[in-house]
């Protein structure tokens, strides 16, 4: 296997499927775990790409993306237990409060 | 050939990850897809020779933000049932048709083709390999381009956004801490009514 194709197509792969379960499901947990897909397919690219071209800045990137979604789950979870503390419910479908 | 076939296993295990994360119903199996998917992504940093990325693709991923959501899954109960019935008109359909548009698309022209993804010198199918022996990524290799000791001495390397993530992380802990201790004033009286 010569080259980065392989990894970039099972990365856009993921990546697609994170954004139909980002879209299709109503459940904000599942959305989360989502966004969580398509990280991690973002960085699959980043790691195969610096391979690629031969230097460190893929995992770099990859360092700083796993940690701005640690981050990003952290406060998204806390978000949505406080939420469903609140409603009961853990739905995106019934938080239209504040549609007006 | 031992990479065509790591990739063939993995790459089934983490597509079948990621399609239990969409589709399953209760959100315990979604959360063990989606483990499953990091892992064998991690398999594919070590093939990468990103050592130090599939570490901590283990220990934070499929360690700390895992148990996370297994935590809040618990905490919120696992056995309610979603409300699967869509809001939005023909949502669904056209996500998924969009879906599996582009994955099939994808899939047709990678196949027996070879993209140039990246472009930059050095960066054919012919130096992928030679490549690998470059970004050998130890702790001590990725350490070095992180706090800039290859750089020239004007440039520090990523030292900067290495605090400013530490800082992000700071005021996570403390937003999440936050949400979880100030409570908002229960109102005297009965139990505000859901709207369904």
């Amino acid at each position: 296997m010569a080259g980065p194709t392989p990894y970039m197509a099972l990365a856009f792969i993921l990546f697609v499927i994170g954004a139909t379960g980002l879209l299709t499901r109503r459940d904000a947990l599942i959305m989360f775990m989502s966004v969580e897909l398509m990280l991690n397919a973002v960085n699959l690219t980043f790691v195969a790409a610096g391979r690629a071209i031969g230097n460190f800045t893929g995992q770099i990137s990859v360092f700083f993306v796993l940690v701005v979604a640690a981050a990003e789950v952290v406060v998204g979870l806390a978000i949505i237990v406080a939420v469903f503390q609140k409603r009961n419910s853990a739905s995106v479908d019934e938080l239209s409060e504040m549609k007006g | 050939m031992v990479e065509i076939i790591l990739f063939a296993v993995f790459g089934t295990v983490a597509i079948a990850g990621a399609l239990t994360v969409i589709l399953a119903r209760n959100p315990i199996y979604s959360a063990l897809g989606l483990m499953a998917t990091m892992f064998s992504l991690s398999v594919f940093y070590i093939m990468h020779l990103a050592h130090f990325v599939a570490a901590i693709q283990i220990i934070v991923y499929t360690g700390a933000v895992m148990t996370l959501f297994l935590f809040v899954i618990m905490l919120i109960g696992v056995d309610r049932t979603e409300d699967t019935s869509e809001q939005l008109p023909n949502q669904r359909r056209i996500v998924i048709g969009l879906g599996l548009t582009i994955a099939i698309t994808t899939v047709v022209l990678t196949v027996g083709q070879n993209f140039k993804w990246v472009t930059a010198p050095g960066s054919g199918p012919a130096n992928w390999d030679a490549n690998a022996d470059a970004t050998n990524g130890t702790i001590q290799a990725v350490g070095r381009v992180l706090f800039g000791a290859d750089t020239a001495e004007r440039t520090a390397g990523w030292a900067l956004p290495f605090e400013a993530v530490s800082l992000l992380l700071i005021v996570a802990a403390v937003g999440a801490i936050a949400l979880a201790f100030f409570r908002p004033l229960r109102k005297v009286g009965p139990p505000p009514v859901e709207d369904e």
